[in-house]
């Protein structure tokens, strides 16, 4: 009995013996899922250790490569390509790596970007009420009645106006990220509103209040971590949706450009071959994108469900 | 026996709907630019202006003259600078008005106008006379005995049609202008226009007053036409007889489609060259990162850019054997093309480096690229190819691929330095080329010269070929232009397309070299 008061558990220990991390263990979606996320974060970081090209660089490139099938060694320059080549001549394995990069970078910035101000201003909007409270919402109201895709392209396309054209292409995943970022934030800017209304009542808010501490210490410091875990949910969730909307946008011809491809970008070129046999260009990029979207959703539905006290 | 009746009453009314009406669903990657007959010098523009509006002469499918608004024409009797076209008569337009000689005086004039894009072709005319209702003569600067080739593309208007709907002035298309010609037509030929929708759907439908009925096969009574930019959804499109006919099947598809029962893929070489245009007039240019100077006016960048380009590869990979290299911006149809011009371009990585170190950019430099992305085959494709290939001689090349309705006022307007523009040459003549592309830029010619090039003594010399009689003397001259052309390194030739019809096997009808089928000519099974 005496050593169970000694000591108190570690950090690590606690970790491991939380609900969360229990449930995390018992869940074999969750545990494929997380390994999967895993190894392609890991992949698209390391990318330029271990893609055996570089896609990015044009000097590299030899189109006589191009259209090299799967694990065959080009008929002219006698190169090899485990996964091919496109119509290009780069070698699709490569690209993918540099391509995800590209599609995570995008859509862990812009899920970012849209729960900072989502949160924010849900915030502000449920602690502050009144008429701060109607127009943030109603703002959130009108821009939920367009489709996110709609809003991520006209910002894209102002965007791309007001570029002068030799930034453009660098200034391409900088505005990718704005425009799925600040088409994203109304979810967030909802469920933490609605949490604020049921916690900005409680008694520990009274209290807050009572010592005087600030309005912004209180909703910061008080209230935003009582109201995070469904916010963690939403973000999960909405990084796999920020993927895609990435993917659609660069599958649009309105994201990523040709020279620097992400995933949708890839997709956009292969399915122009999908006809003609050349079936490795659309297959791979496609393949590697539905197992990063799938298993991020994966992951987030099963941390719904873990933090969702009335499913225990 | 009731089941009977009916499915044989169905089965009859099927076939009489197919005898009277055939429906030809026509697409291809890009739209029309604009209805006005006069505003654009475009292929896919022309294609569809003539299935509704009709010029003086035509060229067929084989690419012969064939009378069409003027019966017959000859160079009047005693005076050499003058041709007489006699009009047919009992044409009537669209909507009911006689065709006469006044619409041809005032057709040929608004095309002459500064809006008009017609108007390199008609620089040797000084008059149009209505001699009377069905004769016209067209008064030159001097004997020039290639006029009827400059007037296969000029369509006739109806005068008073034009300024009872205030379109007598040609539509600005680069400043942005609509008229009421923009969306509106009233021609003779043997289509109407029912509805359009740019860049989505047109539908025309037969003229039953046209006076070429009984003449001409007229079996398409309706036509479809929807411009479909993605390769494969085209391709997909053609294949589960979502339309009948597609003028550009992707290279890559070539092969499927001959290959699918009831498709065939019809091959010819076209009258067209694809180049890129430098801007090497101005003495800094805006799309680069050099301050204070053109690289581009420098003829060894220009020219070690030519030598990076392997064009063997384009043909190879982007174009799957579907093109022929080229050495100058003539196809081999256009008289003034040489086999030696044309075979004059060779890829050598080292010799373009070390020009580029003489012309002292051994660093390289950046600059932007404009290219189509829904004109010419594989454009796109091409131009990502060139990105790699100048990037091996130290340029950095942003490429900025956008529809053609963008793209084209970017050159018309000169804004921008390097891009992508290709020239099929309707009068076989090297004098058209001149005229667009090679003159200085100004109110009578040089419109489609977005490289600031100008030289006098070229000026002179093009100016020269609309009036020269003696054919040896003009044959000479257009070889010492070519000779400065090639010299410059004006342009980066890149090779002559080859055309890939789609169509079903119910279509009848052969390639034209001028990717511009005449719907009247064609015959339905």
């Amino acid at each position: 009995m005496s050593d169970i008061s000694t000591k108190p558990p570690s950090r690590m220990r606690s970790i491991w013996d939380s609900d969360l991390a229990y449930s995390f263990r018992r869940s074999p979606v969750a545990l494929v899922s997380a390994l999967v996320v895993l190894v392609l974060v890991l992949c698209a970081v390391f990318a330029a250790f271990l893609a055996p090209h570089d896609p990015f660089n044009p000097a590299t490139l030899n189109l006589m490569n191009g259209f090299t099938p799967p694990n065959t060694n080009n008929a002219f320059t006698g190169d090899y390509f485990v996964l091919g080549t496109d119509d290009q001549g780069r070698d699709v394995l490569s690209t993918i790596l540099y391509g995800m990069r590209i599609s995570l970078f995008v859509g862990f910035a812009a899920v970012l970007l849209a729960m900072i101000l989502g949160v924010f201003l849900g915030l502000l909007a449920g602690y502050a009420g009144g008429w701060t409270d109607t127009v943030i919402m109603r703002v959130a109201d009108v821009q939920l009645t367009f489709p996110a895709i709609l809003v991520a392209m006209l910002i894209f396309g102002i965007a791309k106006g007001i570029t002068p054209p030799e930034y453009r292409d660098q200034m391409a995943i900088w505005v990718l990220v704005l425009a799925i970022g600040l088409s994203d934030w109304v979810q967030f800017a909802r469920v933490v509103r609605g949490a604020t209304l049921v916690e900005k009542n409680k008694e520990y808010v009274q209290a807050a209040k009572l010592i005087g501490r600030s309005p912004l210490a209180i909703m910061i410091k008080h209230i935003l971590p009582n109201v995070l875990n469904p916010v963690l949910v939403i973000a999960t969730i909405s990084l796999a949706l920020a993927i895609i909307a990435e993917a659609t946008l660069s599958f649009l011809g309105v994201g990523a450009p040709p020279t620097k491809p992400s995933l949708g970008t890839l997709i956009r070129i292969g399915q122009e071959f999908m006809f003609s046999g050349e079936w490795w260009i659309l297959f791979f990029p496609a393949a590697t994108l539905l197992a990063l979207a799938l298993s991020i959703n994966l992951l987030g539905d099963w941390l719904r469900d873990a933090l969702n006290p009335r499913l225990r | 026996m009731k089941k009977t009746i009916l499915l044989t009453a169905a089965l009859l009314a099927s076939t009489a709907l197919s005898a009277s009406a055939e429906t030809l669903r026509w697409a291809r990657a890009g739209d029309s630019l604009t209805l006005d007959p006069h505003a654009q010098n475009e292929g896919p523009t022309h294609t569809l202006a003539h299935q509704i509006y009709e010029p003086l002469i035509i060229r067929d499918m084989t690419g012969a003259f064939q009378a069409a608004l003027a019966t017959d024409w000859a160079p009047k009797e005693g005076d050499p600078n003058v041709w007489v076209f006699n009009l047919r008569q009992g044409v009537t337009y669209h909507d009911g008005a006689d065709f006469t000689a006044e619409d041809v005086v005032f057709s040929i004039n608004r095309a002459k106008t500064e809006d008009s894009d017609m108007k390199e072709l008609l620089t040797s005319i000084v008059d149009v006379v209505a001699v009377d209702d069905y004769t016209v003569e067209i008064v030159t600067d001097g004997p020039n005995p290639i006029l009827p080739s400059n007037l296969t593309n000029l369509f006739m208007m109806d005068k008073t049609w034009a300024e009872a709907n205030n379109t007598v002035e040609v539509q600005d298309v680069e400043g942005g202008e609509m008229t009421f010609a923009t969306t509106n037509t009233n021609g003779t030929g043997p289509y109407k226009l029912v509805s359009r929708e740019p860049d989505v759907r047109t539908v025309l439908a037969a003229n039953d007053a046209y006076w070429g009925v009984g003449e001409f096969p007229l079996e398409v009574s309706e036509i479809i036409y929807t411009p479909i930019q993605n390769a494969a959804t085209r391709v997909a499109a053609l294949l589960s007889g979502e339309v009948d006919f597609i003028q550009d099947v992707p290279v890559q598809d070539l092969g499927r489609v001959a290959n699918t029962d009831g498709l065939v893929v019809k091959t010819a070489p076209q009258n067209r060259v694809i180049f890129f245009g430098l801007n090497m007039g101005s003495a800094d240019i805006v799309n680069d990162d050099v301050e204070g100077a053109n690289p581009l006016a420098d003829v060894r960048v220009r020219q070690a850019m030519s030598m990076a380009i392997n064009r063997d590869a384009i043909k190879q990979v982007v174009m799957r054997g579907q093109s022929q290299p080229a050495g100058m911006i003539a196809p081999p149809f256009v008289n003034g093309w040489t086999a030696e011009m044309d075979g004059s371009t060779q890829t050598d990585i080292d010799a373009a480096k070390a020009l580029m170190a003489d012309a002292g950019y051994a660093d390289g430099f950046s600059i932007q690229l404009d290219c189509p992305n829904d004109r010419y085959i594989n454009d796109e494709a091409i131009c990502q190819a060139t990105v790699g290939m100048l990037a091996q001689i130290g340029i950095t090349v942003n490429l900025d691929a956008k529809p053609k309705a963008q793209h084209f006022p970017l050159i018309t307007n000169d804004q921008t330095d390097f891009y992508m523009l290709g020239w099929g040459v309707p009068t076989y003549d090297s004098e058209y080329i001149f005229n667009f592309l090679v003159h200085t830029r100004g109110e009578e010619r040089g419109s489609w010269n977005g490289t600031g090039y100008s030289n006098a003594d070229v000026d002179a010399m093009i100016q020269s070929l609309a009036s020269e009689t003696d054919l040896d003397v003009r044959n000479a001259t257009i070889q010492s232009i070519w000779d400065e052309v090639q010299a410059e390194t004006m342009y980066i030739p890149i090779h002559h397309q080859v055309l890939n019809w789609g169509m079903t096997d119910a279509v009848g009808i052969d390639v034209s070299p001028e990717d511009d089928p005449k719907f009247k000519f064609f015959s339905m099974n």
